[in-house]
């Protein structure tokens, strides 16, 4: 079961970074067809990602339909996930054997990873560019974006190394749902943008219980003011507003500074008061906002339906739901003049097989996931938004857009001002450089949060030398301190020369060979004499 | 005097006896704890975040992954969910049905459920498989929680709805169940229990309206959510 796989993960990843050691062997490289085959039959395997969520797998399932109908020489194949993290564990055990899916949903980070090993995802500048094929092209038999209807920001988060690896599918970001009903309750007014002091000050001001224990904001028992999903995000985020390091295009490591400490140091502060707390530690944001007993829950747009006392999503019981007013807001800002956020989501990459017509097929279903048809009904089943200009643009999404809390459905207002603040902010977001092991390092930035938090809670000391000892303690559980900056393309570097025994091995080799051959041409010699 | 001096050491004697016959019986039963170990009324006065150390027996493991393993436990007088204690492999498949170990680890609590975390554990002498304890009569009272984790069964309750994670086979199956007139959240955990093929089969199978007994683990998510691991239907 899950035991096992992880053990075959690791054992399996090792050996993809293995096979990328020493790593000059000749890549097989694709060569474009002239045309596509369609009286071949083709098969190709399609692993997707879905929320929980029975729309996004019957647009899925749609979107291969209406792709085969187009095309009646493909059948595409389905394995559909609920978890980015089970997808990569299946790519790399699947590496090794050489059988991945054709085209996967993924992040970056991940590809990566997957660029270890050789022949692995495939580069699609060529497929990109292609005249017939390509985005646009003159060949395709549907309405599929060109490579200037793609936002280009988006486009761009695709690059790893100096090509694209990948096409976006769906973006998102991450917002703060407030209950807006209780800051004004607690004498606050919400200002245009979130800052981090503000946050701070109104959920520690929250704080203020009754003689009996119960707290003054909600009469509840429970109150966790401030809860942030991905604490990851959280420090990341962080990080970039303040314009302090954390890693770089080269693959440097760079988050363990002052800047950091500053940060863990404020975090813990509001941890000990229990002002503010994790999912890891604490459980959903989106259940205690429900149930009134959060006030800034820090999740993704992706999650918008959970979010709010009209949620049409809901994990806890419904006498357990508190009515109040649910604001959307950017994450809190440390200069709200230039707000910058994260921006997330999945992507689409290919794989490499030999058949090369097999390969075009998934080319073209990859580019056929960006059709408006796919894109628009897509991005509305959460707080998602197209990645092309083309599926923004449509008459059919702005309506959309326009009818925000006219239903309580598809319509959820707290999800489409949620999918409005990352259309709006689409240049303030940004991504975090890509490289092996960049996915381990956004992993560590998660583990600084959580430590700290859970420290005080615990009534431990969050002071210079704790700091000291977690960066140690987590650099060392991330393996980050087992690297140097490697460059973006995996570690597909030269390690020097081979070591002694390999040398005297293969010289071995050749002295056989040399006395063989040598005792072979004698024998001829000895035998014409 | 000499008959006072008899009534004396006869109550000494038997006081002494009924001591000894105490502890025999909590020597013999595995309740009795060591020296720093807390019984399960401390754990559950404990404070969440401050460091436990319990003994306790395995009764079933929900998964392993990266050296760390997740078990449902239980002694004699209350249960222990120890989520991802340090474990490797090897000591995960000795950690069988009825184990004894000791466990040091911090009290924390997850939309309701408690558990221990950050948990090491060394195995001790002893073995003890918990039997079911019926628990109908306990359903939408507040005392249900008092018996988190345990191994309980709940009789005669009637199906109301089945559904799959993810809305499709091969996660967990989320199963409403319902007795006068109230519906109560059941959870075949797949990692609990996934690979019994069995198992999965019949609980996807069942329908609106069977009425079945089950037995579980008491598990909490948001309110009462028993993992189940045994289903009768009558």
């Amino acid at each position: 079961m899950k035991k096992t796989k992880i053990a075959a993960v690791s054992l399996l990843l090792a050996m993809v970074c293995l096979t990328g050691c020493h790593g000059k062997q000749a890549e097989e490289t694709f060569v474009l067809p002239e045309t596509f085959d369609e009286s071949k039959a083709v098969e190709i395997t399609f692993w997707a990602k879905n929320d929980t969520n029975k729309t996004q797998r019957e647009i899925y399932y749609n979107a291969i339909e209406d792709f085969e109908a187009l095309y009646p020489n493909v059948t595409v194949n389905m394995r559909l996930y609920n978890d980015y993290g089970k997808i990569y564990n299946d790519v790399i055990t699947n590496i090794s054997t050489n059988t991945t899916p054709n085209v996967c949903i993924t992040y970056p980070d991940h590809i990566a990873t997957y660029l270890t090993g050789r022949n692995t995802v495939l580069g699609l500048d060529e497929l990109m560019a292609d005249p017939q094929y390509g985005l646009g092209g003159s060949a395709l038999k549907f309405d599929g974006p060109t490579a200037e209807e793609i936002v280009p920001r988006y486009l761009e988060e695709c690059v790893i190394g100096e090509g694209h690896y990948a096409l976006p599918y769906m973006r998102s970001s991450e917002a703060c749902y407030v209950n807006k009903t209780y800051v004004e309750a607690l004498g606050y007014t919400l200002p245009e943008t979130l800052t981090w002091d503000f946050v701070w000050e109104v959920s520690e001001k929250a704080m203020e219980q009754n003689a009996d224990g119960t707290y003054k904001v909600n009469g509840q028992q429970v109150l966790i003011p401030f809860i942030y999903k991905s604490t990851d995000n959280m420090l990341i985020q962080s990080l970039k507003q303040l314009g302090a390091d954390y890693s770089d295009e080269e693959g440097n490591i760079l988050l363990f500074h002052d800047t950091t400490a500053d940060l863990l140091k404020t975090v813990a502060q509001h941890g000990k008061t229990g002002a503010f707390s994790t999912f890891k530690i604490s459980g959903y944001p989106a259940n205690f906002l429900n149930a009134g007993q959060c006030i800034f829950a820090i999740d993704s747009t992706a999650g918008a339906t959970w979010m709010g006392s009209d949620a049409p999503l809901v994990d806890i019981a419904e006498d357990k739901i508190v009515p109040f007013e649910t604001e959307v807001m950017t994450i809190p800002q440390y200069d709200p003049d230039n707000p910058r956020m994260i921006s997330q989501g999945p992507s689409v990459c290919i794989f490499y097989k030999s058949d090369p017509q097999q390969v075009l097929a998934s080319w073209l279903f990859t580019q056929f996931l960006l059709t408006n048809d796919v894109q628009i009904p897509y991005s509305e089943t959460e707080g998602y938004v197209p990645v092309t200009l083309k599926a923004r643009n449509a008459e059919e999404y702005q309506e959309y857009l326009s009818l925000g809390g006219s239903d309580k459905d598809l319509h959820y207002d707290v999800k489409i001002r949620a999918t409005k603040l990352v259309m709006d902010h689409t240049e303030d977001t940004f991504v975090t450089p890509v490289f092996n092991g960049s996915a381990s390092l956004r992993d560590a930035s998660g583990q600084l949060i959580e430590n700290v938090t859970k420290a005080v809670r615990r009534k431990k000391t969050v002071d210079d030398g704790y700091i000291r000892a977690l960066y140690e303690e987590v650099q060392s559980q991330y393996h980050l301190d087992q690297r140097s900056g490697s460059g973006v393309m995996g570690d597909k570097k030269d390690l020097g020369p081979l070591p002694g025994e390999s040398v005297a091995l293969l010289v071995l080799l050749l002295g056989t060979w040399i006395i063989l051959g040598s005792l072979a041409v004698y024998g001829r010699i000895r035998k014409r004499e | 005097m000499k008959r006072v001096l008899a009534v004396i050491l006869t109550m000494g004697l038997a006081l002494s006896l009924a001591a000894c016959g105490k502890s025999t019986d909590a020597a013999a039963d595995g309740s009795a704890k060591s020296e720093g170990v807390m019984t399960y009324a401390e754990y559950a006065a404990a404070a969440v975040d401050t460091e436990v150390v319990v003994e306790t027996y395995v009764q079933a493991k929900q998964s392993w992954w990266d050296n760390k393993g997740t078990f449902y436990t239980q002694d004699q007088d209350g249960a222990y969910f120890i989520y991802e204690m340090a474990c490797s492999e090897e000591e995960y498949n000795k950690l069988t049905p009825g184990t004894k170990i000791k466990v040091t680890g911090v009290k924390s609590e997850w939309s309701g459920e408690s558990e221990i975390v950050e948990a090491s554990f060394e195995i001790e002498e002893g073995n003890f498989v918990a039997t079911p304890v019926d628990v109908t009569d306990l359903l939408g009272k507040d005392e249900l929680i008092d018996r988190q984790n345990q191994y309980v069964s709940f009789k005669d309750m009637t199906v109301e709805a089945v559904a799959f994670k993810n809305d499709e086979p091969g996660d967990d199956i989320y199963l409403t169940l319902s007795k006068d007139g109230n519906s109560y959240d059941f959870c075949l955990e797949y990692y609990l229990n996934g690979s019994d093929q069995a198992f999965y089969d019949q609980v996807s199978a069942l329908e609106a309206g069977q009425v079945v007994d089950v037995e579980g683990f008491l598990y909490w998510y948001e309110g009462v959510n028993t993992h189940i691991t045994k289903v009768t239907v009558k």
